[in-house]
């Protein structure tokens, strides 16, 4: 499946379409999946999270799916947040488990889109058997990983995807780990899509995730994001501005890279839609053996 | 299981007493003495259109529950010690959020992996205080699989009604002792399910109880833009810091169950009305107990039983009137070192002296050691507790 398929977005009839929806919001084509009454929200300036969820909700609008069949799970930090501030059924969760969490809302209620929105520490951390586990699962929702390289709400301390030299509250004199490469974790553990962007690459990012929205089984995308105030500011990207002139010089688009060599720790940043298969979901495989069951049984 | 007269173990009756009150969600992770619901569940649940999830741990258990209760479905977990203190931390966002769910806890013996395949009943206080924060919990106790399946009904028509995580706190003899259980048809059983909004989304607050400070709940999906968080909300479920609010909102948490604690509270009396001297005991004890009652009785010391079948609300006002009428004691029988019988010490409020017999080891008291104990509180040998 090619990643522009989809849509040919500049054309005029899809913008025209999209004005006289526009023309039923308001002030912003954005504003009704959003609890204005929330707004301001919490995030940093030259933080990239306004980025990422605008492009989700710029997707979500996109898909067609209706809101109030859309699920956002969130866990703790400053990405938790994001649940926070929508519209829709939203929910934040307790540290590391959102992902478990959504599998039981998908599972009770498979009409709902759900996606799990939360940040690398959140996901990775604390949270990571379950990211693990959900993939290997193949259970039906979208995780999109904030990857800000350290736990921002918390005050900039080193996680589990902060490069081993860079220097954090906690990592005073450079760290001794090695950081996770999410998509490498996320193609070996099962997922059926896996998709990097930074906050830079919009377009794009709205796209993977307007497919992740259409796609059947557990779809991942890690977003690339500024972190000024936690992350930056001890690692030489002191403002948002410079963490995106940084992306944009220093990333390359390959689709269909092998995840395994997209590690964040060569000179690029290597973008780009990594996978792309078919396999059944766990609803799926579950359904068509429980109806053989019932059909043994004679139980309807 | 149709409606019938069977003769089952006490975690069969409690899965079976699950799919009767309308379970259709189970996660969980296996471990002894819990595993045989784990199974029970994975069997039955195909024909009855139910979802098992056999999770990684007991932390995504338990979140898979909650989410599935959000999706509108009556959802449980079992485990035991060792998975029942990995769930606290959601246990605690259940409560938070008002989540109706039930939590099995089968006990085995510990402290950490302690005597897996053996009976205690350590995890009393864990129910109680387990989580942090100030919590109003309901926690039953069976003392026999036909409980079991009894209260396993009563455990989700409570956290239905009063929409809380409620325990069904169990442990390895009622769990794996096999004894008559009657499953009674449909129509006998009183099912209650969640109390859903009647306003529409754009007037509903989704934390804004009615007079019994049970809010109605709108569930994922149903067009209500639910958003639940475990941080201090308002009434529509905005997080805020503020004292007020905090207030407000634990305050009602725990008063939702303690002005409603007449309606939940449950206990059973054996020969209580004449007793000189009471037992206290619950879950498999309680069987020993009521043994030691009647043997004590043959030997003339007038003994009763106080069996609490909800641990939490405890039996707070009837312990404190058999003991302001003039027992003169009480004798607190439990597999641990000493938890209930300091709630029993202080519901006398002095009023008579509170007796401990502490069990280890992985077996429950003998009514022989419990008669004599008896003894000694009756001819005045014992020293206070």
């Amino acid at each position: 499946m090619s990643i522009r398929k989809s849509r040919n977005y500049f054309s005029p009839d899809y913008m025209n379409q999209q004005k006289e929806k526009d023309k039923s919001y308001g002030l912003h084509p954005l504003d009704g999946y959003l609890k204005k009454d929330r707004i301001p929200h919490i995030w940093c300036p030259g933080c990239g999270l306004g980025v990422v969820l605008s492009s989700f909700l710029r997707a979500l609008d996109h898909s067609g799916i209706p809101k109030e069949k859309t699920a956002v799970v969130s866990g703790i930090g400053c990405t938790g947040r994001v649940a926070g501030y929508l519209n829709m059924d939203s929910f934040h969760l307790t540290h590391g488990r959102a992902i478990p969490f959504a599998t039981g809302l998908k599972v009770g209620n498979p009409d709902m889109v759900t996606t799990v929105f939360s940040g690398d520490g959140d996901l990775f951390a604390i949270g990571g058997n379950h990211f693990i586990h959900a993939a290997r699962r193949n259970v039906d929702f979208n995780v999109i990983c904030v990857n800000n390289f350290n736990f921002g709400m918390t005050g900039g301390q080193a996680g589990p995807t902060t490069p081993t030299e860079a220097t954090t509250t906690t990592t005073p004199f450079g760290g001794f780990e090695h950081p996770f490469n999410l998509p490498a974790v996320a193609a070996g553990s099962g997922a059926v899509y896996v998709a990097r962007w930074t906050a830079y690459h919009v377009e794009a990012l709205i796209r993977s995730l307007e497919e992740a929205l259409n796609k059947k089984g557990f779809c991942f995308v890690e977003v690339l994001t500024p972190c000024p105030t936690g992350y930056g500011r001890r690692t030489g990207q002191k403002t948002g501005k410079e963490a995106m002139k940084y992306y944009k010089e220093n990333s390359r688009i390959e689709h269909g890279a092998d995840p395994t060599e997209v590690s964040l720790d060569q000179d690029e940043i290597i973008v780009g839609k990594f996978v792309d298969r078919e396999a059944p979901t766990y609803q799926e495989r579950r359904g068509e053996i429980f109806q053989a069951i019932r059909k043994k049984k004679g139980v309807e | 299981m149709k409606p019938d007269t069977y003769f089952i173990d006490g975690n069969t009756a409690c899965a079976e007493g699950a799919i009767a009150a309308g379970c259709t969600f189970f996660a969980s992770y296996p471990i002894t003495p819990a595993t045989e619901i784990l199974e029970t569940m994975a069997k039955r649940f195909p024909e009855i259109h139910g979802s098992y999830l056999q999770m990684e741990d007991e932390l995504a258990s338990i979140a898979a529950v909650i989410g599935a209760s959000w999706a509108g479905r009556k959802a449980m977990t079992a485990t035991s010690g060792p998975g029942f203190s990995l769930m606290m931390e959601n246990y605690g966002f259940a409560l938070m959020t008002e989540t109706p769910c039930v939590i099995v806890n089968v006990m085995r013996g510990g402290p950490s992996t302690g005597l897996p395949t053996m009976v205690a009943q350590g995890d009393v206080m864990q129910t109680r205080w387990g989580t942090h924060g100030d919590v109003g919990v309901v926690v039953y106790c069976p003392g026999s699989p036909q409980e079991m399946f009894d209260m396993t009904v009563e455990a989700f028509n409570t956290a239905e009604r009063y929409r809380l995580p409620v325990v069904l706190l169990s442990d390895a003899v009622v769990a794996h002792m096999t004894e008559k259980v009657v499953i009674p048809p449909k129509e006998e059983l009183d099912i209650v399910n969640r109390k859903k909004p009647k306003n529409s989304p754009e007037e509903y607050l989704p934390y804004c109880p009615d007079e019994d400070l049970v809010p109605p709940m709108a569930c994922a999906g149903e067009g209500y833009g639910v958003h639940v968080t475990g941080l201090t909300h308002d009434e529509r479920g905005y997080p805020s810091v503020d004292e007020k609010t905090q207030t407000f909102l634990v305050t009602r948490l725990i008063n939702k169950i303690r002005k409603n604690s007449d309606d939940i509270l449950k206990y059973e009396e054996y020969k209580v009305d004449d007793a000189e001297i009471i037992i206290v005991a619950y879950g498999s004890v309680s069987r020993s107990a009521r043994e030691a009652v009647d043997m004590a009785r043959a030997e003339g010391i007038k003994v009763g039983l106080l069996r609490p079948i909800t641990l939490w609300p405890f039996p707070e006002d009837r312990i404190y009137e058999l003991a302001a009428k003039g027992v003169k004691a009480f004798l607190v029988a439990e597999i641990n070192f000493g938890q209930i019988v300091y709630e029993v010490q202080r519901c006398t409020d002095g009023h008579c002296p509170t007796y401990l017999a502490p069990r280890m080891g992985g077996s429950i008291h003998t009514p022989e050691e419990l008669v004599e104990r008896l003894y000694g509180i009756n001819e005045g040998k014992e020293g206070s507790n």
